[in-house]
């Protein structure tokens, strides 16, 4: 039983307990805080530059770490269609690719905990309004939404960041609207209002700060979502424009020589597999511990 | 059930609107006159007065938006102004291909999905399953354009009977009557081998979706009294399994197979852009290229339609799958 108007006590260290047991979480978390790593010190790491074209190394195959006994650090992964290094590439990649994941999940988390919770917490006419647009957004394909905004308004980073973020917030909206509505006859709600405070101060204060777990859930899983949905916009030619290097950019070059080099191709698809790989495990796992700790809460 | 179903009906009209409304707001709202990209910038401005005003697109939004809706619901999207065609005509001839593609995507994955969750299920924590769930979890991770072009690279390049883009000439259900009408097996060979890669890179998502549902149903049904009760009254493992446990493990996969055709369809643009498979992904996608608007507004607002039909009739379905669901 909750005594004062403060959140219900959940133990923040059995949780850190969980988390830190949990085997998808670590995997998960592992693999994403290696790509952050890399994709923040990219420009240090890359073995050749990215841009530079070498038109005598087109398609040149990958030739590894070792040639003729010597370390090697050139075409590591291969070329592409103007001779750059796809390794390179690759790892600048990395950056527009989580950058563009990551802005538009945040802009999904904000607006969505925004929207489900004041149609939760408001509920009545305001709730009917609110949730009829998300059926609306959630009536078309996610995929064909974000082609039909990116089309309409042109293929540059800035639209597909909005594109996918507007894709993603009717199911963060969904998840925070039914936390709100459950939290709300909560009774150190009750007290809240009991003691005077004001319907703001309980909904952020008070409610928001404990539907917390299933939105960063949502979020995780979200975040691999928006990977595949920016590569997928960047292969059909709507998303990230040259100079510019994501992934999908990437694969959508690379197909054109898939019979002669398949290797252009294959990278880039094994990087966005890995990150999305990531991003389940540990929205998953991120489930797993709040379900049982809800469960038990 | 009745007043359940007329509630269902009428909020899908109310959000087809709605979702009218956002593909008119997208088109109209969209930069750049659609009359001056038809035309050209050098075009006479009294020839592209005259078009506009043919076209309505002198009037008001509303005014706008309320005909065209007028002859939407009617089956009329307008002409294409480059392909001079009905664009009702251009999608509904692209429909099928689409439908068929993901008709066919659904069944592949059912068909390997549903017994290689049952295998791991059964033979949890082996080779079987560690592998099995590798394989999902892998499908689940990996965009399916990039599955689609692997298998283009290295199955397709070097298997030479599997063609690499295309569809055959005829459809699948006229291939399916040749035979029938005396043409024989020969287009239905054709149009299997045109649409195995297409199908199975389309399934790939699904299928590990349903490989990993099936199996964590069937642990939890496995480990329920009425399996323990089969088993000790002496019946075979095999009919344990089929006969009890995969009958009950299986509502939450038609669930989720019915809710995943829906995604079917939005997944199926980008597939065939891959394999020039020509469906209404591939003409939204060359609509766009070349701004031709009306095309992808009447194209979205097809295939939002049939997505939310399908959605409606899966939720209809479940009260006829699980006899304890009842709509109040």
């Amino acid at each position: 039983m909750h005594s004062s108007a403060a959140a219900p006590v959940k133990s923040p260290n059995l949780t850190l307990k969980r988390i830190r047991r949990n085997p998808n979480v670590i995997l998960g978390a592992t693999l994403i805080l290696g790509l952050v790593i890399v994709a923040a010190v990219a420009p240090l790491i890359t073995p050749m530059d990215p841009l530079h074209q070498d038109i005598w190394e087109r398609y040149a195959a990958p030739r590894g770490l070792m040639v003729d006994g010597q370390f090697n650090t050139t075409y590591v992964l291969g070329a592409d269609e103007l001779g750059r290094d796809v390794l390179s590439r690759l790892i600048m990649g990395t950056r527009v690719s989580l950058l563009v994941a990551f802005i538009a999940t945040s802009i999904s988390l904000v607006f969505g905990v925004m929207l489900g919770a004041i149609a939760g917490y408001v509920g009545g006419r305001v709730d009917n309004v609110i949730m009829r647009v998300m059926d609306v957004l959630l009536a078309m394909p996610g995929i064909l939404l974000a082609i039909a905004i990116v089309a309409t308004f042109g293929p540059n980073i800035v639209n597909v960041m909005l594109a996918i973020a507007i894709v993603r917030i009717p199911a963060m909206a969904r998840v925070v609207r039914s936390e709100v509505l459950a939290l709300k006859e909560e009774e150190f709600v009750e007290a809240g209002r009991a003691l005077g405070l004001s319907s703001g101060r309980i909904l952020v204060r008070h409610i928001l700060v404990n539907s917390w777990a299933p939105a960063l859930v949502i979020a995780a899983l979200g975040m691999g979502t928006a990977i595949v949905a920016e590569a997928s916009l960047s292969f059909l030619g709507l998303g990230t424009q040259p100079p510019q290097i994501s992934w999908g950019r990437m694969l959508s070059v690379g197909r054109e020589a898939i019979r002669s080099a398949p290797h252009v191709t294959l990278y880039p698809g094994i990087a966005i597999t890995v990150t999305v790989l990531g991003f389940s495990l540990l929205g998953d796992g991120l489930r797993d511990v709040f379900d049982r700790r809800l469960g038990d809460a | 059930m009745l007043q359940y179903t007329f509630q269902r009906l009428i909020s899908l009209i109310f959000i087809l609107l709605g979702v009218s409304v956002v593909v008119f707001a997208m088109v109209h709202f969209s930069p750049g006159d659609p009359i001056r990209i038809l035309l050209g910038d050098d075009a006479e401005p009294a020839e592209v007065e005259r078009l506009t005003k043919l076209y309505g697109l002198d009037q008001p939004a509303y005014v706008q938006y309320f005909r065209w809706l007028g002859r939407a619901v009617q089956g009329d999207f307008g002409t294409s102004l480059r392909q001079r065609q009905p664009v009702t005509k251009l999608i509904t001839e692209k429909m099928g291909a689409t439908v068929e593609l993901a008709v066919a995507s659904l069944l592949i994955a059912v068909l390997i999905g549903v017994p290689l969750g049952v295998i791991s299920a059964v033979r949890r924590n082996t080779w079987v399953d560690f592998g099995s769930m590798f394989i999902a979890l892998v499908g689940v991770s990996a965009p399916n354009f990039w599955i689609g072009l692997i298998l283009l690279s290295y199955v397709a390049l070097y298997v030479g009977w599997i063609p690499v883009f295309g569809r055959a000439e005829w459809s699948f259900v006229e291939a399916l009557a040749a035979p029938f009408r005396g043409g024989g097996f020969g287009p239905l060979w054709d149009s299997l081998r045109y649409m195995l890669l297409p199908a199975v890179t389309l399934a790939t998502s699904i299928m590990a979706l349903i490989t990993r549902l099936t199996r964590s149903s069937m642990l939890e049904v496995l480990s329920k009294d009425y399996v323990r009760t089969a088993k000790a009254k002496g019946q075979t493992p095999r009919l344990v399994v089929y006969r009890h446990a995969l009958r009950n493990a299986l509502l939450p996969v038609v669930t989720v197979i019915g809710v995943q055709f829906g995604s079917l369809l939005g997944g199926a643009i980008v597939v065939e852009t891959v394999f020039a498979w020509p469906g209404v992904g591939m003409l939204i996608i060359t609509s766009i290229r070349t701004r031709e608007l009306l095309v992808v507004q009447g194209a979205v607002l097809m295939l939002a339609a049939i997505f939310a039909l399908v959605n409606l009739l899966v939720d209809f379905s479940y009260s006829f799958l699980n006899p304890r669901i009842r709509y109040a």
